[in-house]
């Protein structure tokens, strides 16, 4: 009881401290904590609802009106969120370590942009782009096609495991990325890597601004993705994902047709991204094919494995580190350095204005990202939040009741 | 008329080696054992009953249906399963959630049930986890039903094999080396339960097994396989007494010795 009025209280004074100190990074930090508090601390089902609810619907667009940069922060996020969730399926449960994973996400974005702006005059003649209201559509089509590519990525690798799958994983993400960047002939389809602008847009609805348009319809569709990542977990599909994870050969023993399984989870883990990747190109406007390089693919495995493999928890709690560490702690300690530098701080006799331009602040971050993902790796291997087998679990034998999905409470560390 | 199971001439070749030679097989019913020193072919002839290789030659039909070129989830389907040698359960997955793997073939939920949580699935669900509740109960795990497989002790997590292999609701269950590492009062408990599960559920049974006395106590029928081929099969007792068994395992006193080993 006094930790569910502390969560609440902290909730409370975080968001307060926000509107208060709207250019505080440290003070955004402790509202993100304060909702990864509500989340951890046991309480009902509701009152956790109710709560992460007023935290995410009503005081994070409030902040975003302080501050508007922490609405596109938490935007990203939220993509981020589903791109791990989708990788979740397919590396943490089903165990096929995907290394193109953002290929999906790339094909997502360009299934909207082509016919969402003008430049599919080029290809089709007139009539581009499509009206805006069509975005609501391809959401949908996003799907279907990243889905089916996922469908085709995974037929010719299906006897592949392990490292042989990573590397032809690994391969395809170029492909794809490579393809956006030569395919402005000798049809122009992509407009290489000049990119595609201006990308529609539908009308906010509500009297929204765009970056809270956008905020809603991330959240909306995490919350979806969310809700189909359980259900898929809590079921015989999940299951023989986790069963092939295991041991495949096993799994197919008992009955677990693999093709279809793991066919299944390349199409599930694509269509997330697919429909992150529609919304991206419309929020972004304008999109090349820098965005969808390998070392996106790596920062949501990084994400997935920071999180805990195979844990939704785990991969919501690991895409939020990540994309706030790159975000804005990063960059805010790059800063930080930066201003020191600027003023000539002394450190140990050493004048910082004296620093060689190689070791410029800014080119720390990705070092620093790099130990903390060793550290990680070496003090906690299964991630910040690993999957909790507790919550699944079969009653005492005395009632023979089934408590499938009881409450994630239990184990609070 | 067709036997439950039946195989014919199976010959299986791995490179030069002759792993099986033209070896018959009929079950009908009851349990059956195959026994023979290490290396003469049998968990190879059970590779190949259940889908795991394809044989060079020869047939095998289950029902009158042949298995061959089956896949091993399709031959699983069909109302074959096994178990393995070296214990290959998910290991990171509870008691629970192994047996709920093995019922996979059973499931008739689609990706849309999964994704709507309609009525069909909300009943199919709770009775997928209550018969694996009871399957837990039928191999005396029920207790341990959420521990984590790899975490059971050796002799719990070769029944939790067995309740797995028995999810998927066959008519013959193949069990290789069942056994194997269990102290003797465990080999006969363990053998009392498949009498129990031959006598409630009328199922068919195929051991491989090195334990003779349990091989001699619970066997209808034996086959001994030696070098890829069925040297002896009948009675246990008639077995036993066969003196091409007993040079199989001791060797003769003329000849080289084989393999002694397994003759424990």
């Amino acid at each position: 009881m006094i930790r569910v009025v502390g969560a609440v209280l902290l909730l409370a004074v975080s968001g307060w401290a926000v509107a208060t100190f709207p250019r505080s990074i440290l003070v955004f930090l402790l509202f993100q904590g304060s909702v990864l508090t509500v989340y951890l601390t046991p309480m009902s089902k509701w009152l956790r609802a109710t709560l992460l609810a007023i935290a995410l619907l009503v005081m994070m667009p409030v902040i975003g009106a302080h501050n508007g940069y922490y609405l596109e922060v938490a935007t990203q996020v939220g993509i981020f969120v589903a791109l791990a969730l989708g990788l979740n399926i397919v590396v943490g449960l089903a165990g096929l370590l995907d290394l193109g994973y953002v290929a999906f996400f790339a094909v997502g974005a360009y299934v909207w942009a082509i016919p969402g702006s003008p430049h599919a005059n080029l290809i089709f003649g007139g009539g581009f782009p499509l009206p805006p209201m069509a975005f609501y559509l391809f959401l949908l089509v996003g799907l279907v096609v990243a889905a089916m590519t996922g469908i085709l990525l995974g037929l010719p690798v299906l006897r592949l495991r392990g490292d042989y799958l990573a590397i032809v994983t690994l391969g395809f993400g170029e492909v794809i990325r490579v393809l956006a960047n030569n395919l402005d002939k000798p049809i122009n389809l992509t407009n290489g890597p000049k990119g595609i602008t201006p990308i529609m847009r539908p009308p906010a609805p509500f009297g929204l601004s765009y970056p809270e348009f956008f905020y809603f319809l991330v959240l909306a569709i995490v919350v979806v993705v969310i809700l189909v990542n359980r259900r898929l977990e809590d079921s015989h599909i999940g299951r023989a994902w986790e069963a092939i994870r295991e041991d495949d050969l096993a799994a197919q023993a008992m009955g677990v047709p693999l093709v279809r399984s793991k066919l299944l989870a390349f199409a599930c883990g694509a269509s997330f991204a697919g429909v992150m990747g529609v919304v991206f190109s419309a929020k972004q406007v304008f999109i090349n094919p820098e965005s969808f390089t390998f070392l996106e693919s790596i920062g949501v495995l990084a994400m997935v494995i920071l999180g805990g493999m195979g844990s939704i928890p785990g991969a919501v709690v690991g895409a939020t580190v990540v994309t706030v560490l790159n975000l804005q702690v990063l960059k805010g300690l790059s800063l930080w350095l930066n201003e020191l530098k600027n003023a000539g701080v002394t450190v140990f006799g050493f004048n910082l204005a004296n620093l060689p331009t190689q070791l410029e602040p800014a080119k720390y971050e990705r070092m620093i990202f790099g130990i903390i993902l060793v550290l990680m790796m070496i003090f906690r291997p299964q991630g910040i939040l690993p999957a909790r087998r507790r919550e699944r679990e079969l009653a005492a034998p005395e009632d023979n009741v089934v408590k499938a999905a009881a409450p994630a409470q239990a184990t609070t560390p | 008329m067709s036997a439950l199971f039946e195989a014919r001439e199976i010959t299986k070749r791995f490179g030069g080696l002759t792993a099986l030679s033209r070896v018959d097989f009929t079950l009908e019913s009851g349990i059956a054992s195959i026994i023979g020193p290490n290396g003469a072919g049998k968990t190879t002839l059970f590779n190949v009953f259940t889908g795991l290789y394809l044989p060079d030659g020869g047939s095998v039909t289950f029902r009158g249906r042949s298995l061959l070129g089956l896949r091993p989830d399709q031959i699983t389907a069909l109302g074959v399963c096994r178990t393995f040698q070296n214990i290959r359960l998910f290991g990171n997955m509870t008691a629970v959630e192994n047996v709920l793997v093995g019922m996979h073939a059973r499931v008739r939920l689609g990706l849309a049930d999964v994704l709507l949580r309609g009525p069909r699935f909300r009943a199919e669900e709770p009775a997928l986890w209550r018969s694996a509740a009871s399957l837990l109960d039928r191999v005396g795990l029920r207790a341990q039903a959420n521990a984590v497989a790899r975490n059971l002790p050796y002799g719990d997590q070769r029944r939790l094999e067995i309740a797995r292999a028995l999810a998927s609701e066959p008519a013959l269950l193949l069990l290789d080396e069942p056994t194997a590492g269990m102290t003797q009062g465990e080999a006969k408990s363990l053998m009392e339960l498949l009498r129990r599960l031959v006598a409630d559920l009328g199922l068919a049974i195929l051991l491989i097994e090195h334990n003779m006395r349990v091989v001699m106590q619970v066997s209808d029928r034996v086959t001994v396989l030696d070098h890829g081929e069925k040297i002896a099969e009948g009675q246990p007792a008639d077995v036993q007494a066969d003196s091409r068994v007993i040079e199989a395992y001791l060797g003769t006193r003329a000849g080289a010795r084989r393999d002694g080993r397994a003759a424990r």
